[in-house]
């Protein structure tokens, strides 16, 4: 063998290794997954979105929808309807709302909300609002709370605000300074009541409500409530049901009660821990996962009250025992027309979760894998168009 | 470009000559220091691996993965046989880097500019004398700095070098070792980088979207000053180092959905690092002894401030780190073929941090370990027991966790049935484990001081088979093989607590690793060029049975491929070195939910390097330029964290 010869062989080899290692193809967008769960007739409700919202910095925030005639529940239904929408839905997604015809998603990490066509969940447009968190609409008006607002002197006491948006233009109209780290909101009347948390300047939270006169979209007063608000429901009795995610020590986890027509606390729940809540008619359901880091356990509970008589109905709306297969109950909804209840399981939050159906005597009916950490559920008049 | 100088340089006839081409070291199976055999890079070997970082170089070992989160200031972590990086203990100069608040070593931030070897060991090293620690984790890598060697009359040795390339990456070093006296020199290394770590990226999707974008706030300033001195003594030697390590970088931070350059960034964490160690090695007859020091203060500063990236949260936080290690290893040979070992290490560990809440919490940990090794000729066997104890302390009542005792043994085995050596069967099981961090147990909110250990217990089976020839094209063959069985045990994972922003720690993992590690090394001389070629391969299959009641028990861990491999070709013909390394990593899942939403794509590097030396007298010259992801690949390694496409580094360096 000549010397030369294997220095040949050994550049073809090479050449053909860097050949065999230049291309790669390019990623598939991931397609819906299609579940039989089983159909029923919802009257008016075609179906309801469901909203995942992904682990913080992973981007996964994803879209499910159910349909009631078809009784197919759909996984991940965004990124293949908007292939060219960069980067899909985003990082964790933290509110979800149909306004007209228009779906609306809350992005908290990607500091943006989505707008997309209802019937088809095609993107329309964007707002870009830094650290957004919660959505509520009136009069062609959309309300977006973040916490975001300006930092003055000292950075660790930086106030959020609500950003009032034009519902067709998709254009930020004007924004009201709040308390901190603000969280859901009511509208009652041409007030709007929004939960100030605190929850970054622990240990030292906020514990007020913030009212905003929406003529002059200025603030009104504050409300002193307690510690680290997060949820708020109105009920038809003009009073807001104001969740205290207390300090997760000493200060437990408890409900208020405002009533509008004083602006004051007229009631404190002690005994009604609240995770979350939803209200069907008189009915508010509620469910709470409280952690305490003193015990280092979580305390899981479940309530229906009624909002007339502000008296716990019972504590298990689930009835068949299924309760137990949660690991993290992280989102409740109650269809409206058949009164059906529905719980979403974050399980451990880095993978799938899942929504478990139930009758209104709280027997399971179906249930679903979803995406990650499943939170908001709203219901739909019309259809998602294929 | 590339292609053509490499066919150039295949093609084109050589110069007459008839030079003696230097030994080069193949990345290869070391012999065995005493049983447990290694993966060690070394040398000229290291040097061309168009590597900046250790963690850059360890990529090309078997069995291993490294985390990377992109750029030249994003975290480097080494996971070795899925066991999880607080696992490996990595030892600088023979004594441990410390970690206590997270157990990371962050591998991009040594510097390959001065070592001389890295080594990796599975299970643990088996040298003569060696302290408790080098007993007490689940697999452990060796970085070893240069000792001054001083040739002929030399009195002193300098070498200066000026790299740079893409990402506006400067990067200047000076090595200055000095004979001191007769038994007495010492060595001075510094280095200083900066990288504006900006690089452009693409992701895109099949009939969809296809988007550019440029990475932003990954800058880094680093600043490395090191001063050793070596000494001999009658039968034995000691070295002492004084080490400083200042750093300022950037966080890119997760590439996610946002309106095109409308937030940016900001966090920014500043490092101070020192250390001084040193340590005596002694021998009287066949007693051995080795004592050593080590002191060391670490300071993190991280700031994540809304006036500059108005999406963020305040954060502005400082953790100070201190440690302090005194060891005392002796052996005694009873016979040629039979010792003994005792080893006694006392560690204390400090973590000062202004948290809400905090309770300043520090560790003592004691670690004896007893160790015994038969030598025959066909036949090699080695047994330890290692004991720990460990006793944290809280400046706040009740708040510390409860102290601790664990034994834990190791059994090698060595078997070489032929007389000519070629080939060499092993075996080992090794049962260690890890302590929670002091986050783990106590950093404010996420913290859980009721956490036990994480334990791993290994099997491996393996083999070496070794050839040498003087003459023909083929030097040197040698194989490896390995198979595997790990258990990791009370896997200390974070769960949530309520809600995304709350998260706590809690022993709840269980997971099975089944592997295979094989190698294959070869040095080949054709007329006037030699090559070495290295190829490794892995297997992995990880999987988490934590909850046989999840619907994704048994699915392979998150960020673990199935296979991966690395090829590296090094040719040297004349005074020119041309050098290609090749990495794959094949698909995995980003979570143990192993569907279509976590699925990651494999990626593959190809690197290239050609260098030449250049003699100026007494003086030696030395440039190299290296072409990094030639195909401009753009891949990620985790999760969201884009890495760099095609980049170049030239480095030019001076001898005397």
């Amino acid at each position: 063998m000549k010397p030369m010869e294997p220095i040949r062989y050994l550049t073809c080899i090479l050449v053909a290794a860097l050949l065999f290692t230049g291309c790669r193809e390019p990623e598939d967008i991931i397609p819906s997954t299609q579940t039989g769960v089983g159909s029923g007739d919802a009257g008016d409700i075609a179906g309801f979105f469901l909203l995942n919202e992904g682990n913080m910095g992973s981007n996964k925030c994803t879209l499910d929808y159910y349909d009631y005639a078809t009784g197919i529940y759909v996984k991940n239904i965004y990124a293949e309807r908007n292939p060219g929408v960069v980067q899909e839905l985003g990082d964790v997604g933290n509110d979800l709302a149909i306004y007209g015809s228009k779906l609306w998603v809350v992005v908290n990490c990607s500091n943006l909300i989505e707008v997309m066509d209802a019937a088809t969940a095609r993107h329309i447009g964007q707002i870009s609002i830094p650290n957004c968190r919660y959505i509520v609409f009136k009069d062609g008006y959309a309300y977006v709370s973040s916490y975001a607002g300006p930092v003055e002197t000292d950075p660790n006491y930086r106030l959020g605000y609500v950003a009032r948006i034009d519902t067709t233009t998709l254009q930020v109209k004007d924004t009201c300074v709040v308390g901190y780290q603000p969280e859901e909101m009511v509208i009652v009347g041409n007030k709007l009541y929004v939960a100030n948390s605190g929850g970054y300047r622990v240990p030292d939270y906020d514990h007020t409500v913030s009212v905003i006169d929406l003529d002059s979209f200025k603030e009104l007063g504050k409300i002193d409530v307690a510690p680290n608000l997060h949820r708020m429901e109105l009920d038809a009795y003009g009073n807001i049901w104001v969740s205290s995610r207390g300090d997760y020590y000493d200060i437990k986890p408890m409900t208020f009660i405002i009533d509008t027509k004083y602006d004051a606390v007229v009631e404190q729940l002690d005994l009604l821990a609240c995770s979350d809540m939803t209200l069907c008619g008189d009915s508010l359901y509620v469910y709470s996962n409280a952690w305490n880091n003193f015990t280092q356990t979580s305390d899981v509970n479940y309530a229906i009250v009624d909002v007339k008589t502000r008296q716990v109905l019972t504590r298990h709306f689930i009835t068949d025992g299924t309760e137990n297969w949660f690991q993290n109950p992280y989102g409740i909804a109650v269809n409206p027309n058949t009164h059906e209840i529905f719980v979403t399981d974050a399980r451990d939050y880095i993978t799938p979760g899942k929504v478990y159906c139930y009758s209104p005597e709280g027997r399971l009916k179906w249930s679903a894998n979803t995406g990650d950490i499943p939170s908001r559920i709203v219901f739909t008049h019309t259809p998602l168009l294929r | 470009m590339i292609l053509a100088l490499l066919l150039m340089l295949a093609l084109t006839p050589p110069p007459d000559s008839t030079e003696v081409l230097s030994e080069s070291v193949v990345t290869a199976f070391r012999p065995p220091d005493k049983i447990i055999p290694a993966q060690t890079l070394q040398g000229e070997r290291l040097e061309r691996l168009n590597a900046l970082s250790v963690a850059d170089a360890i990529r090309y070992f078997s069995g291993v993965q490294i985390k990377d989160y992109g750029g030249i200031g994003g975290l480097k972590t080494i996971n070795v046989r899925s066991m999880g990086t607080q696992h490996v203990g990595v030892f600088y100069d023979g004594i441990q880097l410390g970690n206590a608040q997270n157990g990371q070593i962050d591998l991009g931030k040594y510097s390959l500019e001065n070592l001389e070897s890295v080594t990796l060991y599975n299970g643990q090293k088996g040298t003569a004398v060696q302290s408790a620690k080098d007993y007490a984790s689940a697999s452990a890598v060796y970085l070893q700095s240069r000792t001054p060697v001083f040739s002929g009359r030399k009195r002193t040795n300098l070498k200066a070098t000026l790299a740079g390339g893409s990402f506006g990456t400067v990067n200047p070093s000076v090595l200055w070792e000095q004979k001191m006296g007769e038994n007495v020199s010492s060595s001075l290394s510094a280095e200083y980088l900066y990288t504006t770590g900006r690089y452009k990226f693409t992701y895109s999707k099949r009939d969809g979207y296809d988007t550019t974008a440029v990475r932003q706030n990954g800058d880094v300033r680093a600043l490395r000053v090191e001063q050793g001195f070596y000494g001999r003594i009658p039968d034995g030697n000691w070295r002492v180092k004084l080490y400083f390590y200042d750093s300022e970088r950037g966080y890119p931070g997760a590439f996610v959905r946002q309106e095109p350059g409308k937030f940016r960034h900001e966090d920014r964490q500043w490092d101070t690092d020192f250390f001084t160690q040193g340590s005596l090695y002694k021998e009287w007859g066949d007693w051995h002894l080795n004592a050593s020091f080590k002191y060391a203060y670490d300071y993190l500063h991280y700031l994540s401030d809304p006036r500059l990236d108005v999406s963020t949260m305040y954060v502005d936080n400082r953790y100070r780190q201190q440690e302090a290690y005194l060891s005392l290893a002796q052996s005694w040979d009873i016979f040629s073929w039979w010792d003994v070992d005792l080893a006694g290490d006392w560690q204390f560990n400090t973590l000062d941090a202004d948290l809400v809440n905090f309770v300043y919490p520090s560790r003592h940990t004691l670690l004896t370990a007893l160790s015994t090794s038969f030598r025959w000729t066909h036949l090699k066997l080695q047994g330890s027991l290692l004991h720990t104890f460990v006793d944290d302390n809280a400046r706040e009542a009740g708040a510390a966790a409860e102290h601790r005792h664990e034994w834990t043994p190791t059994a090698v085995l060595q078997l070489i049935p032929f007389d000519n050596k070629n080939l060499t069967f092993r075996a080992f099981y090794k049962r260690i484990f890890r302590m929670p961090t002091l986050n783990d147990l106590y950093y404010t909110f996420i913290g859980n001081k009721y956490l036990k250990p994480e334990f791993s217990t290994q099997y491996n089976v393996g083999l070496t088979w070794d050839k040498h020839w003087i003459r023909g094209v083929f030097r040197k063959l040698n194989v490896t093989l390995d198979a595997y069985y790990n258990q990791v045990e009370n896997k200390i994972i974070a769960t949530p607590a309520s809600n995304q922003f709350q998260w706590t720690m809690v022993n709840l993992g269980l997971v099975g690793i089944r592997g295979v590690d094989a190698a294959v090394g070869t040095s080949l001389v054709l007329g006037p060029a030699s090559a070495d070629l290295r190829a490794t391969y892995t297997f992995q299959k990880a999987q988490d049975f934590t909850d046989p009641q999840s619907p994704w028990y048994g699915g392979q861990i998150p960020y673990i491929p199935w296979h991966s491999g690395s090829f590296v070709a090094g040719i040297d013909y004349g005074r020119w070195h041309l050098n290609y390394s090749f990495i794959y990593t094949g698909e995995r899942y980003e979570a143990v939910a192993n569907i279509p939403e976590n699925h990651a794509q494999p990626w593959y590097t190809s690197d290239l390097s050609l260098s030449r030396n250049f003699a100026l007298g007494r003086h030696e010259l030395k440039g190299t330029l290296e072409v990094n992801n030639i195909f401009n690949q753009q891949y990620e390694v985790v999760q969201c964290y884009p890495m760099p496409g095609t980049n170049f580094r030239l480095i030019l360096s001076w001898i005397l």
